[in-house]
């Protein structure tokens, strides 16, 4: 491991508040429980398709998403419910979408892998494992040269990512263009079935990613106060016109890949081993154990949470789906016709249906 | 009506970028040695010592790090033209091409558009062999969600970019690199073209001779040894390979009831054997004969010259298509 504290960065202030303790141990809940009930709604046939459940890695997009403002950009996998949820797109459009419902964020067009929301600069969903990351780049170029000064883009991806090319191509230009960008590598040890050790040369990732002359660090990603630290630090310095950061946090998917793996790559102790450091469960202890919040407080954040979800699949349930007349909507958007001169050859074309018997 | 000047593809097609940059700040252009050296086919020449480094942006050898990039400026509200050397090399930035920026907008329901400009170069006749000569502009048409345009003419390489700028979706322009010393008129004040319009580049009566990019000279030259053979060719050249302006085509086809679809590149499953099913299906009562078809032969992109002149279609090949087709010739 590279080190455990990070670069040399001005510590910025981090809030250490009750309310703040609430409402990342509130968020993580809201993750857990939203994402049981889709592992059931799954084997109901509700929601189809792919369906990634982030279950035990829920510290990292509380940790890191309770850091943002609401001009910065936010690129995840297609293990994205709990960023989108955090991010501020509502229960009811994200299991919307997985019912394939037109009331969805992506209008039913992305389903569980292709969370979009234009309102919080959510920018999916992305499933090509590593595509975003040259998005990211780009994203943090607009910024800056837009002038949206303070603004930072936050990129979520696997330690599978990190073996794409796509990977490495955006380290380098990140670094050289200096973009505010926060590279946030979720490592959960295993990409789908492929443990760490035998698809990386290099397990050290943050010595890896630093190669490309740019701060990273280690962070336990199974603690999500370290993770609000890391991260509160990361973006004083990104905001404050510094260049892209790399965070690897170090945390582990208690579910399968996705609902059709048997997860047989696996073992057993190991899960468990891991299933003892739940994010929630001991971040809620610690939290008890000081007495900021009591056994009654937390029974409120699983109720809040169940009744959040459940609404939303109520809403799901009832909501209507796209109209097949609308198919090839979103294809290409319509071109704001041209002021005059439209080049030669133009008068003389009719419309399509017209010409095409 | 504005006086024309006369100048080269390449001076028409720098002339549109250094308009671009000079009248709307969120246009920038980034590729791989645009900026000092000026562009390998040196479009991009003089216009890093106008406007900077910023906005004439080296990049490093990462194609699809850089196509990325693109898109993702495009959806931060830049309007990004990117240099790809060659459509060959476009190839490793397939996967953003086609997986991000053609979808995205369909993805997220409607509601991130991605308004990239991609600008590659096409085709053979420069002896630069297999790996830089390909025509592979009909892949990218084969993708709803991109639009692909060939300009095969200086007016058109002057006045298709600030359509294509101001279009909300990826646009991928393909320059032939057989054209970029044509010399051609250019209107200076024509304003932008219509880049989803074909156009009849020569009325006839006799055959349609459908072609794009590099093509289109040669058809025009075909249709010159055809009229001293008593042949009148309708040359239309495509200009947009997506979406594709069928009802010019087929309005031709139907006054001719012959055509003919000649396509640089291979003829299996390429765009060539798109038009002529299309014309098939639209115009099969009007015909009377076969769509014919002047496609690259199968083979990589050779070196030596007799050989790559051997590999593509020549105004000989044309002519002689067209004439089977009429049944003047054999």
């Amino acid at each position: 491991m590279t080190t455990d504290t990070g670069p040399d960065i001005p510590e910025a202030q981090v809030p250490g508040s009750n309310e703040l303790h609430r409402r990342l141990l509130a968020d993580m809940i809201r993750i857990r429980v939203f994402e049981e009930r889709c592992a059931e709604l799954y084997g109901e046939s509700k929601i189809r398709g792919f369906l990634h459940l982030y279950i035990g890695e829920e510290a990292v997009a509380a940790g890191v998403i309770s850091c943002l403002l609401p001009l910065d950009g936010v690129l995840a996998t297609y293990r994205e419910h709990g960023h989108a949820l955090l991010r501020g797109v509502s229960a009811e459009a994200i299991m919307s979408e997985m019912f394939g419902k037109a009331t969805g964020c992506s209008g039913g067009r992305g389903g569980s892998m292709h969370l979009f929301d234009g309102a919080t600069r959510f920018f999916g969903g992305n499933a090509i494992v590593g595509g975003h990351l040259p998005l990211a780049v780009g994203l943090g170029l607009a910024d800056r040269m837009l002038g949206r000064d303070g603004a930072v883009t936050v990129c979520f991806f696997g330690e599978g990512a990190m073996a794409e090319g796509e990977f490495h191509e955006a380290m380098n230009l990140a670094a050289l263009w200096n973009v505010p960008v926060l590279f946030c590598c979720e490592n959960n040890r295993y990409a789908m079935g492929t443990s760490l050790k035998s698809s990386e040369s290099q397990v050290d990732l943050a010595l890896k990613a630093a190669s490309y002359a740019l701060p990273a660090w280690t962070v336990d990603g199974m603690d999500v106060m370290e993770v609000h630290r890391a991260t509160t630090k990361a973006l004083a310095s990104l905001r404050a016109g510094g260049g892209p950061m790399f965070i690897e946090f170090q945390t582990y998917r208690f579910r399968a890949h996705s609902m059709f793996d048997p997860d047989l790559y696996r073992d057993p102790d190991e899960v468990e081993r891991w299933k003892q450091r739940d994010p929630i469960t001991t971040f809620a202890e610690r939290l008890a154990a000081d007495g900021t919040i009591d056994a009654g407080d937390i029974d409120a954040m699983w109720t809040a949470a169940r009744k959040e979800t459940e609404a939303a699949v109520a809403a799901a349930d009832a909501a209507p789906i796209e109209s097949v007349e609308t198919l090839l909507d979103h294809v290409t958007r319509p071109v704001d016709p041209l002021p005059d001169a439209l080049g030669p050859g133009a008068d003389d074309v009719d419309d399509i249906d017209e010409v095409w018997p | 009506m504005s006086e024309q000047t006369t100048m080269t593809y390449r001076e028409a097609m720098r002339e549109a970028l250094r308009e671009a940059l000079a009248t709307d700040e969120r246009v920038f252009i980034m590729g791989e040695d645009v900026a000092d050296y000026g562009g390998t086919y040196a479009v991009t020449k003089g216009l890093y010592e106008e406007f900077g480094r910023d906005r004439v942006r080296n990049t490093p050898l990462s194609e699809s790090g850089f196509v990325g990039a693109g898109i993702g400026a495009a959806l931060g509200g830049m309007r990004p033209i990117v240099e790809i050397m060659t459509v060959n090399f476009s190839l490793l930035a397939l996967d953003q091409l086609v997986n991000t920026a053609a979808t995205l907008l369909h993805m997220s329901g409607g509601q991130f558009n991605v308004p990239l400009v991609v600008r590659t170069t096409t085709g053979a006749g420069r002896q630069l062999a297999a790996q830089h000569s390909h025509s592979l502009e009909g892949w990218f048409a084969h993708v709803p969600g991109l639009k692909v345009v060939a300009p095969a003419t200086p007016a058109d390489a002057r006045w298709m970019l600030p359509t294509a700028l101001a279009d909300p979706n990826p646009v991928i322009i393909f320059e032939h690199s057989g054209l970029y010393n044509d010399r051609g008129p250019v209107d200076p004040d024509s304003g932008p073209v219509d880049i989803e319009r074909a156009v009849v580049r020569r009325p006839g009566d006799g055959l349609t001779i459908v072609a794009w990019a590099g093509m289109v000279s040669k058809a025009l030259d075909a249709a010159d040894e055809l009229a001293a053979a008593g042949v009148s060719a309708e040359v239309i050249d495509l200009r947009s390979l997506r979406p594709l302006d069928l009802p010019t085509i087929a309005e031709s086809v139907q006054r001719t009831h012959r055509a003919l679809v000649v396509d640089e590149g291979w003829r299996t499953g390429g765009l060539n054997a798109e038009l002529a099913a299309s014309i098939t299906e639209r115009c099969f009562w009007t015909l009377d004969a076969p769509v014919s078809r002047v496609a690259g032969l199968e083979v990589p992109i050779p070196y030596a010259k007799h050989l790559e002149t051997a590999a593509i279609p020549q105004v000989a090949d044309i002519t002689a298509a067209a004439l089977a087709l009429t049944g003047v010739g054999p």
